[in-house]
C-alpha cells in the first residue's frame, strides 16, 4: 500500500477540510518512522485536539503504539528507531534539538498498558514527580499536591487512610489510576495512554474511562485501545491505523457510524484484524 | 451497492441474515395483503377480507421477531458502522411494513362494513388504478432492499408524486359522486378511505426507500420528498 496515496484519498482530504481540528494542541506533519530496516510508520500527519480525548485504533502492529510514543519521544531510547517529519506542541518543534527531553516528558505524561507503580508508599508514587521537578517548596505543598492529583485520579477516598501503604498492594485498577495519578502530579498538558484498561477487569475499566471523560476537561489526551467499544465510549475523535499509515481520522461518531474509508470498515466491524 | 466480506466471527452473519431473512418473509407477506385487501374491495368479496385480517397477525408477529432480533444483536455483538445501519434499517422497516399491514387490514374491515350495501358499480376503478402504482413501488423498494440498490430506491422516492396526483384526483371525482346521489355516500366514504390507506402505503414505501439510503450512504436523505397530495387544501363547491 503506497503511503503517500492513502493521504492522498477523498476520506484522508475530507478529515483534513471538513474534520479540521479547530484548535489542535499537537500537530504532526508526515512523520515517518523505521526500525532499523522495517518503515513501522509512513508519512503520518494528523492534528490533535486540545482537551479532548484522541483515540488510536487498529490490529496489533499498526504503528499507534509507536505514533503515540513519537509524541514524548519515548522512542528516542530505541538505539535503532529513526523519526523523520515534525511533530509540535502548541506549535514548538519537539524534535528540535536546543528542546530539553525532560521538560517535555513532564509536559506528555505517560500511562502504560501494564499499571507499573513504584515499589514505595502510595503518596511516595504521586510525590516523586513534583519533587524530583521542584514543583513543591514545602511538605505541606507536597502534601497539597499529593491529594489533589488522587482526588483528579478518583483514588484518594480509597487510600486516604493508608498513604504510607505500599502501592504495589493496590489492585489492579487502583494501581492504574495511582499511575494517572503520578502523571497528572506533574501537570502534564498531555497524558498519554497506551491501552490503559486491558489489564484490568469490566468495573475498573469503567472507572478508568470515566476517569478519562473528566480529565478530558484539563487535559489533551490521547488513548490506544484495542477496544473498538472504549475508543466509541471515551473518545472525541478516532483515527484508525494500519500496516503503519493513518487511513482515516474524524469524529469519533462518524467513524463509528459510517466511516469513509473500507479498511476502517472492516476493521471497526470485525471483518479482519 | 455494497456487498460485505464475511465477519470473523460468523454467529455474527447469521444473526444479520436471519434479520434479512424474516424482512423479505415481511416484505412479501405485506404485497399479498395489500394486494388480497384490494381484491376483496374490488370484487367485494368478505370472506377473503376476514382471511386478510387474519393474515395480519403474521405480519406483526414477524415485527416482533425481527425487533428482538434487532436488539439482541445490539446487546450481543455492538454492531458499528454498516453493521448498525443494517439492524436499524431492519427496525426501521420492519415499522413501516407493519403499518402497511394495518393500513391493507384496514380497508379489509371496510369491504366487510360495506356487505350488504348499496354499491354503484364502476366507482372502484380509480382505487384499483392508484393501487396497482402503489403495489408496483412497494415491490420495487423491497427488491431495492434486498440489492442494496440506492439508485432503484430512488427511483421509488421520486414517484410517489404520481400517485399523490391520482389520490387528489380520486378525491375529486368520489365527492362529485356523492353530490350527484346522495346513495352513494356510504359507498364512496368508505371508498375515500380505502384510497387514503392505499395513498398511505404508498408514502411508507418512500419511507423504506429513504431508509436504503441511509443504509447504503450512511447519511440520511435530507431533501424534502416530492408531495402532490393536495386534499388537505382542496375547496369544496357545492352546486345545489
Amino acid at each position: 500500500m503506497d503511503a503517500t496515496a492513502a493521504l492522498t484519498t477523498p476520506s484522508a482530504t475530507g478529515a483534513a477540510s471538513a474534520d479540521a481540528v479547530a484548535n489542535p494542541k499537537i500537530v504532526a506533519k508526515n512523520v515517518n518512522v523505521h526500525y532499523g530496516e522495517k518503515h513501522a510508520l509512513k508519512d503520518v500527519s494528523v492534528d490533535i485536539a486540545e482537551r479532548a480525548v484522541t483515540a488510536f485504533i487498529g490490529p496489533s502492529g499498526c504503528g499507534k503504539s509507536t505514533f503515540l510514543r513519537c509524541i514524548n519521544r519515548m522512542n528516542d531510547t530505541i538505539s535503532i528507531c529513526r523519526v523523520t517529519g515534525r511533530i509540535t506542541i502548541d506549535e514548538q518543534d519537539i524534535y528540535d534539538p536546543s528542546l530539553d527531553v525532560v521538560q517535555l516528558r513532564a509536559r506528555v505524561g505517560m500511562v502504560f498498558q501494564k499499571p507499573n507503580p513504584f515499589p514505595k508508599s502510595i503518596y511516595e508514587n504521586v510525590a516523586y514527580g513534583p519533587r524530583i521537578h521542584g514543583f513543591a517548596r514545602s511538605k505541606a505543598e507536597l502534601d497539597e499536591i499529593v491529594e489533589d492529583s488522587l482526588r483528579k485520579a478518583s483514588l484518594w477516598n480509597e487510600v486516604k487512610d493508608r498513604l504510607d501503604d505500599s502501592g504495589t498492594g493496590l489492585s489492579g485498577g487502583q494501581q492504574q489510576r495511582l499511575c494517572i495519578a503520578r502523571a497528572i502530579a506533574v501537570s502534564p498538558e498531555i497524558i498519554l495512554m497506551d491501552e490503559p484498561c486491558s489489564a484490568l477487569d469490566p468495573i475498573a475499566t469503567a472507572k478508568i474511562e470515566e476517569l478519562i471523560d473528566e480529565l478530558r476537561q484539563n487535559f489533551t489526551i490521547v488513548i490506544v485501545t484495542h477496544s473498538m467499544q472504549q475508543a466509541a465510549r471515551v473518545s472525541q475523535r478516532t483515527a484508525f491505523f494500519h500496516l503503519g499509515v493513518l487511513v482515516e481520522g474524524g469524529p469519533t461518531e462518524r467513524i463509528f457510524t459510517s466511516p469513509n474509508d473500507r479498511r476502517t470498515q472492516d476493521y471497526i466491524t470485525g471483518r479482519f484484524g | 451497492m455494497t456487498l460485505m466480506t464475511d465477519h470473523i466471527v460468523s454467529a455474527f452473519d447469521a444473526d444479520l441474515k436471519e434479520l434479512g431473512d424474516k424482512l423479505a418473509e415481511m416484505g412479501g407477506l405485506c404485497e399479498k395483503l395489500v394486494a388480497e385487501s384490494v381484491g376483496a374491495l374490488l370484487k367485494r368479496d368478505s370472506p377473503l377480507a376476514r382471511r386478510v385480517i387474519e393474515w395480519d397477525r403474521s405480519i406483526d408477529r414477524l415485527q416482533h421477531e425481527i425487533e428482538e432480533r434487532a436488539i439482541l444483536t445490539i446487546a450481543k455483538r455492538a454492531p458499528v458502522a454498516i453493521d448498525l445501519r443494517e439492524v436499524v434499517a431492519a427496525l426501521r422497516i420492519a415499522n413501516d411494513l407493519e403499518r402497511i399491514g394495518d393500513l391493507a387490514k384496514n380497508i379489509a374491515k371496510r369491504v366487510i362494513a360495506l356487505d350488504g350495501q348499496f354499491q354503484p358499480p364502476k366507482l372502484a376503478h380509480g382505487v384499483e388504478h392508484i393501487s396497482d402504482l402503489t403495489l408496483g413501488q412497494l415491490k420495487e423498494v423491497l427488491d431495492a432492499y434486498t440489492q442494496r440498490d440506492e439508485a432503484r430506491a430512488m427511483d421509488v422516492w421520486r414517484r410517489d408524486g404520481e400517485i399523490d396526483s391520482l389520490y387528489t384526483s380520486l378525491f375529486r371525482e368520489l365527492l362529485t359522486y356523492m353530490m350527484e346521489d346522495p346513495r352513494n355516500i356510504g359507498f364512496c366514504a368508505h371508498l375515500l378511505f380505502c384510497a387514503k390507506n392505499v395513498e398511505r402505503i404508498g408514502d411508507h414505501a418512500t419511507n423504506i426507500a429513504e431508509t436504503i439510503y441511509y443504509l447504503v450512504n450512511g447519511e440520511p436523505l435530507l431533501d424534502d420528498r416530492p408531495k402532490s397530495d393536495t386534499t388537505s387544501s382542496t375547496k369544496i363547491e357545492y352546486q345545489g
